[in-house]
């Protein structure tokens, strides 16, 4: 069944804060074998101007994609996340999620749209660290195939 | 509003628009994908479990189209330094990067050139990516646009 354009504007109060922690971006940068020092090794960011360790281009979207889950898990939207696959991401940065930023995400959803019978879901997610300045956007589009027929 | 890196080691006065980064290729196996899942949080099963794969309709165990794009990216992030030159980064998932058990997995190849240069003041290029994985395209629309010193 499509979704119910309605829902379209439609945002979700801010997730509680989310601390990044600097041994979780060492987790996460040797889970993707990316040995940039600017990710585990202050005095390399310092030299970079960041003032401790930043984070990978896509780390955020851990904290995004689980803020989303206020959209996803809505019983009145109704999506059926069994059959949903990742479409598109996109994120647009103001600054590096770095060690010690304590991030709320405020999710909105931007579009739905109905094609030959999948639902398609535009999540945005705006982040904003503690003292409200925005840190990065990140842009999901969700999939949910078409439900075979019975 | 967008202000130029102080800090990239690239000079926007010394890329053109054409210009090829320097490619890279990344191993995936089925360990890297259970070391991702820890990292990122991501416990799907069509990641880690090949029966589960197979009932949804998979070929076989897939990876994160997360983890595509996180190694995508590095071929930018190698080339400026610091990972912040860049601006914006967006992809489409449009193929699986199906990864067999085996001791071989998969390779996921990666090039990038300068497709255009944006902005003077700014000092900004779009950088656009191409990620194949067994002779497919496994990312569509794959731009970064980058800050350069």
């Amino acid at each position: 069944m499509a979704l119910d354009q309605s829902f379209v504007g439609r945002s979700y109060p801010p997730t509680g804060p989310y601390e990044v922690g600097r041994e979780k971006i060492r987790e996460f940068a040797e889970a993707v074998g990316d040995a940039n020092p600017a990710y585990t090794d202050t005095e390399a960011a310092k030299a970079y101007g960041h003032p401790d360790v930043i984070a990978p281009p896509t780390f955020v979207f851990a904290i995004t994609f689980k803020a989303a889950g206020q959209v996803i898990e809505d019983p009145q939207l109704g999506l059926d996340y069994s059959r949903v696959v990742h479409g598109d991401q996109k994120f647009a940065y103001t600054r590096p999620v770095r060690a010690g930023d304590r991030l709320s995400v405020t999710s909105t959803i931007e579009a739905i749209k109905s094609m030959a019978g999948n639902d398609i879901l535009d999540i945005r997610g705006e982040v904003h660290d503690e003292a409200g300045e925005h840190v990065v956007t990140a842009w999901t589009k969700l999939v949910a195939r078409a439900a075979e027929e019975a | 509003m967008t202000t130029p890196s102080t800090t990239a080691k690239i000079r926007y006065e010394d890329v053109e628009a054409g210009a090829e980064l320097p490619a890279q290729t990344f191993p995936v196996t089925r360990a890297t994908l259970v070391r991702y899942a820890g990292a990122s949080g991501d416990f799907n099963p069509i990641h880690w479990n090949e029966k589960f794969a197979k009932e949804v309709g998979l070929p076989d165990v897939i990876a994160h189209g997360m983890f595509t794009m996180a190694e995508a990216i590095r071929v930018v992030t190698d080339w400026v330094g610091d990972p912040a030159a860049v601006a914006e980064y967006g992809v489409r998932f449009t193929k699986p990067v199906v990864v067999p058990n085996d001791d071989e997995g998969a390779v996921i190849e990666v090039s990038a050139k300068v497709a255009a240069k944006l902005d003077d003041d700014a000092r900004t290029v779009r950088v656009d990516l191409t990620a194949m994985s067994a002779g497919q395209k496994v990312l569509g629309m794959s731009r970064a646009v980058v800050r350069l010193a």
